[in-house]
C-alpha cells in the first residue's frame, strides 16, 4: 500500500465528474481525495486523484479511467518528480487572550490569516499533506471551529506535462460546453 | 468493425435522402427529428426497433418521411433493445433501438446492460422531456443518461440541435469501434422540434480520449512467441473477440501452425469450426471435462479476446496454476483484471494474430494431444446424447424426451447450419454442448448478463438482420414467458423465426442448483404454464408439440418448411434433467460434478437396490436412504 497520485486531463463536458465518480463506486475504488478544476484551455479540465492502494489497483484505475471517452490523458505523478499541494481553510478559536499564540504558529507554518473576529481566526494554509496535518494538530488545542481542505493538486516538475496534443475542441460543441460538472 | 465498415455502410444510403451524403454542398434546414433520421441513413441503418411515446413523437413523425428506415414496432421496449442486440450480433452492424422518455427508456435498460456485458454494438435513441423541463420531475421524465451511465460504453444528453449531427456520428463510431458496446443518445423533445441547417459532418471524427488500439508492441509479440516456443502443453482460449475482430482465419492458422488446441468460451463458439480437429469445445462451468482438465494441466494459456469470467475460471486461486499466461484483448482494463498474466497484449486481435503468425514456430505436441484424447474418451463414455439408433447410456430414462436430445437432433436436422439464438438456462448450456457451430456469429446468446427473456426478441432481430439465414430461437419455458409478447412483433413483421421451447415446467437451471446445493427444496421453480401451442395459435402461428424423440425430425422439418412467419415447437421434455458436467460456483475448474460412466452407474444402481432391501428389512427411519435413492435414480449422482 502506498499513496498514489494520478492526474487526469478530461474534456470539459457536462457529466464528466459524474462518470469518474461513478467509476470509483462501480469498481470499488477507494479514493482519498479528488479535486477538479479548469486548465489553461477552456475545453479541458484537470483532475487530481489520490488513493491509498497497491500499484495493481492504481493501474486498474488508470485503465478504467482511459475507458471513459471524455478522459484524454492520465498519468502517475507519484512515480516522478512532481510538486504536490493542498490548501486548507481553518477557523481556529482565538480570543484576545491567545490570539498571539495562534498567530505565531501561523507564522512558523507560513500560513495566512484571512479573517479575524472577536472569537476566531480563519487561517489559509498551503502545502503538502503532512504540513497541513501538523498544523491542524498544533492548533487543535485552541479549538478548530470548522475547516475545509481542497484535496491535493499536483503538477509534474520541469518538462513533464500531461499530453493534450491531438485534442481539438469540436466546433459546434464548444458552445454547448459549459463546465465539467 | 472498422472505419472501412462505416464507409461501406455509407454507400447504402438511399439516394433520395434529403441531403446526399457525398456532396453536402447545399445545406438544408431540417428539424432535429429529421436530422436524427438523416444521420441514421448516413450510418447505413435500415431497421429501427422501437416503441413510440410522447417525448419521441417528433422523431416518429419524421420517420414517415424516411421510408428507407423500416421501423419495427415491438410490444415492449425491452424487446426493442434485445432485437437491436440480436440484429447487431448476427452481422456486426450497429443495431438501433428507439423509445420514449421515462418508462420507455427504463424498459430499454435490461437490453442495454445485456449488450454492454457482451460487447454488442447498439445505439439507443430515447426521447426526453423538453430541455426547460429537465430536472423538474416532469411527466415521464427519468434521468436516463444517469441510469445508463454504468451500462453504456458512452451516452449523451443532447442539449442543442447544433451538436446533434456530431453526437449521432460519434455514437455510432463509439458503438462499433474498439471494444464494441451500447451507446445511448437522449434527445429532448424541443431539440427534436427545433430547426437548423443540416450539413453532415465530413471531417474525420476526433475524440481525444478515444483511440482504439491496433497493433501490439514488438517487444510483447516477441515475449509471447518465446512463451509459445517454450511450451509443451499450450492451449488457446478463444472468446467473443475473435469473431468480433473477424480474426477467425488467423486463429485457425495460428492453431494449425503451432499445433495448439483451442478451447472456446460460450460466446467464443463460432470462433473456429467445432468440427476442426484442434477445437476442443466449450470450457467452464458446463464445459467439456476434457477441456477443463486441459486448461488446469496446461503449461501455457493463450487467451484471445476473452475476459476470464468467473464462469470459465472457477476458483481463481487454483486456476491453471502451472501455466504461464498470454492475454490479448482490445480493452486494456481486461488485462490482469481477474487473472494475472505474464504477457498482456493490447490490440486488435486480427492485427496481433497476424504479428504472431509471421514468426510462430511449428511445434508438434503429440504427448499433450494424447493426454487430451484420454480425457475425451472418458467423457465419451459418460455421454447420454447419442444418435437415436445408437445404444444409449443406461442412465437415459426409457421413453422420455431429454432437452439435450432435442438440441442434438436439432443440430442434425438443421445440418448445423442455422443461426441459433438462445435464452438463458439449461437449454442454453445444452445448446452450447450439443449444437456444433461452424461459422462466426451463428450462436447468439446472453453470456455475460445471463438475461432471461433475451432469446425470442434477439432471434427476431437476428432474422431481420440476416433474412437469408435459417434462425432458431431456442428458449426455455421460463425465459420465453418473460418476453413472449414479441410473438406479435414476429407475426406483424412476418419474421420467419423458428421457436423451439424446451419445456420442462421448471426453472430448470435454478432447480438444478436447488437439487445440488439446497437439498432439493424446489422453492418457486415449478411453473404452471399455458398451453404454448394454443397461445401461439392465438397469434396465428403454426405449432407442433413434441413429446417423444421420434417426433423431432418431422416437427423440425415441418417448421423449416414454413416461410411466411414464425413457427413454434413445444418440446415437452423430462422435468428433472441435469446439465453435466458442472463446476459448482467457486469450485476448482477441474472439480466437476460428472455423470457416471455406464459401469459406475450400474454399480450405483446395484448398491442402491441392496441398500433399499436392507432398509426395507429394518423398520427404522427410512427417510434418508429413500431421498438418496430418489436423487440417484435419475442420473446417478
Amino acid at each position: 500500500m502506498a499513496k498514489h497520485i494520478l492526474a487526469a486531463l478530461v474534456e470539459n463536458r457536462p457529466g464528466v465528474l459524474a462518470r469518474v465518480a461513478n467509476l470509483f463506486r462501480r469498481r470499488s475504488f477507494n479514493i482519498d481525495s479528488l479535486s477538479v478544476g479548469r486548465t489553461q484551455r477552456d475545453e479541458m479540465s484537470r483532475m487530481t486523484i489520490v488513493m491509498e492502494s497497491d500499484s495493481a489497483e492504481a493501474d486498474r484505475l488508470v485503465k478504467n479511467l482511459y475507458k471513459l471517452v471524455d478522459v484524454v490523458h492520465v498519468d502517475h505523478l507519484h512515480s516522478q518528480p512532481s510538486v504536490v499541494r493542498e490548501m486548507a481553510l481553518v477557523k481556529v478559536r482565538a480570543t484576545s487572550d491567545n490570539r498571539r499564540e495562534v498567530i505565531q504558529l501561523c507564522d512558523i507554518f507560513r500560513a495566512r490569516i484571512i479573517d479575524v473576529s472577536a472569537e476566531s481566526l480563519v487561517v489559509e494554509i498551503t502545502g503538502e499533506e503532512e504540513k497541513l496535518e501538523n498544523f491542524t494538530e498544533l492548533v487543535r488545542p485552541f479549538g478548530i471551529v470548522e475547516m475545509v481542505r481542497t484535496g491535493m493538486i499536483a503538477l509534474g516538475r520541469g518538462g513533464h506535462t500531461l499530453k493534450d496534443e491531438g485534442f481539438k475542441p469540436n466546433r459546434s460543441r464548444a458552445a454547448a460546453r459549459s463546465n465539467v460538472l | 468493425m472498422s472505419d472501412e465498415d462505416a464507409a461501406t455502410n455509407r454507400e447504402a444510403v438511399n439516394p433520395e435522402a434529403v441531403n446526399p451524403p457525398d456532396g453536402g454542398a447545399d445545406a438544408v434546414v431540417l428539424t432535429g427529428a429529421e436530422i436524427v433520421c438523416e444521420c441514421l441513413l448516413h450510418e447505413g441503418v435500415d431497421i429501427v426497433f422501437g416503441y413510440p411515446g410522447g417525448a419521441i413523437l417528433p422523431t416518429y413523425d419524421a420517420l414517415t418521411k424516411y421510408p428507407q428506415l423500416h421501423h419495427v414496432l415491438t410490444r415492449h421496449e425491452q424487446g426493442a433493445s434485445h432485437m437491436a442486440d440480436g440484429y447487431a450480433r448476427a452481422t456486426g452492424k450497429v443495431g438501433v433501438a428507439m423509445a420514449t422518455s421515462g418508462p420507455g427508456a427504463t424498459n430499454l435498460v435490461t437490453g442495454i446492460a445485456t449488450a454492454m456485458m457482451d460487447s454488442s454494438p447498439i445505439v439507443c435513441i430515447t426521447g426526453q422531456v423538453p430541455t426547460g423541463a429537465i430536472g423538474s420531475d416532469a411527466f415521464q421524465e427519468t434521468d436516463v443518461t444517469g441510469i445508463t451511465l454504468p451500462i453504456t460504453k458512452h451516452n449523451y444528453l443532447v442539449t442543442s440541435i447544433d451538436e446533434l449531427p456530431e453526437v449521432m456520428r460519434e455514437a455510432f463510431h463509439i458503438a462499433r469501434t474498439g471494444r464494441p458496446g451500447p451507446v445511448l443518445v437522449d434527445i429532448p423533445k424541443d431539440v427534436q422540434i427545433q430547426e437548423a441547417e443540416f450539413v453532415y459532418p465530413t471531417e474525420p471524427i476526433q475524440l481525444a480520449g478515444y483511440s482504439p488500439p491496433k497493433t501490439a508492441r514488438a517487444r510483447q509479440v516477441a515475449a509471447a512467441l518465446e512463451l509459445i516456443r517454450k511450451s509443451k502443453r499450450p492451449i488457446i482460449l478463444a472468446g467473443h473477440g475473435i469473431s468480433m475482430a473477424g480474426a477467425n482465419e488467423e486463429l485457425a492458422q495460428l492453431a494449425e501452425k503451432a499445433q495448439i488446441p483451442i478451447a472456446l468460451t460460450l460466446l467464443g463458439k463460432g470462433a473456429i469450426s467445432e468440427q476442426h480437429p484442434l477445437c476442443l469445445g466449450m470450457m467452464g462451468m458446463h464445459g467439456g471435462a476434457e477441456v477443463n482438465h486441459a486448461i488446469q494441466q496446461a503449461d501455457l494459456l493463450i487467451a484471445l479476446g476473452m475476459r476470464f469470467d468467473d464462469r470459465v475460471t472457477g476458483n481463481l486461486a487454483t486456476y491453471a496454476r502451472g501455466s504461464r499466461k498470454i492475454h490479448v484483448d482490445i480493452d486494456p482494463s481486461e488485462i490482469n483484471k481477474n487473472v494475472t498474466v505474464d504477457v498482456g497484449i493490447v490490440g486488435d486481435l486480427g492485427e496481433v494474430l497476424r504479428q504472431l503468425l509471421d514468426r510462430v514456430e511449428r511445434r508438434p505436441n503429440k504427448a499433450w494431444f494424447d493426454r487430451i484424447a484420454e480425457w475425451r474418451a472418458d467423457s465419451e463414455l459418460r455421454e447420454i446424447v447419442r444418435p437415436a439408433e445408437a445404444p444409449q447410456h443406461p442412465a437415459v430414462p426409457e421413453g422420455k424426451l431429454l432437452g439435450a436430445q432435442v438440441i442434438r437432433d436439432l443440430f442434425e436436422f438443421t445440418a448445423g447450419g442455422a443461426i441459433t439464438v438462445t435464452d438463458v438456462g439449461q437449454h442454453q448450456m445444452w445448446e452450447a454442448q450439443y449444437y456444433q457451430h461452424e461459422r462466426p456469429h451463428s450462436l447468439i446468446t446472453s453470456g455475460g448478463l445471463g438475461t432471461m427473456g433475451f432469446g425470442l426478441p434477439a432471434a427476431i432481430g437476428a432474422k431481420m438482420s440476416r433474412p437469408d439465414q435459417e434462425v432458431w430461437a431456442i428458449v426455455g419455458d421460463g425465459g420465453f414467458q418473460m418476453t413472449m409478447m414479441e410473438l406479435a412483433t414476429a407475426v406483424q413483421e412476418r419474421v420467419n423465426v423458428h421457436i423451439a421451447i424446451i419445456n420442462n415446467g421448471f426453472l430448470g437451471m435454478v432447480r438444478q442448483w436447488q437439487e445440488f446445493f439446497y437439498e432439493e427444496r424446489y422453492n418457486q421453480t415449478p411453473m404452471v404454464n399455458p398451453d404454448f401451442c394454443k397461445l401461439a395459435e392465438a397469434y396465428g402461428i403454426p405449432t407442433v408439440r413434441v413429446t417423444e424423440r421420434g417426433q423431432i425430425e418431422e416437427a423440425v422439418n415441418a417448421s423449416r418448411a414454413q416461410t411466411g412467419g414464425p413457427t413454434l415447437i413445444d418440446f415437452v421434455v423430462e422435468k428433472e434433467e441435469i446439465v453435466f458436467p458442472m463446476v459448482p460456483a467457486g469450485a476448482d475448474l477441474d472439480d466437476m460434478i460428472r455423470r457416471p460412466t455406464p459401469a459406475e452407474f450400474e454399480r450405483q444402481q446395484r448398491e442402491r437396490a441392496a441398500a433399499a432391501e436392507v432398509a426395507e428389512a429394518e423398520t427404522t427411519e427410512l427417510e434418508a436412504p429413500a431421498a438418496a435413492a430418489a436423487l440417484g435414480s435419475r442420473f446417478g449422482v
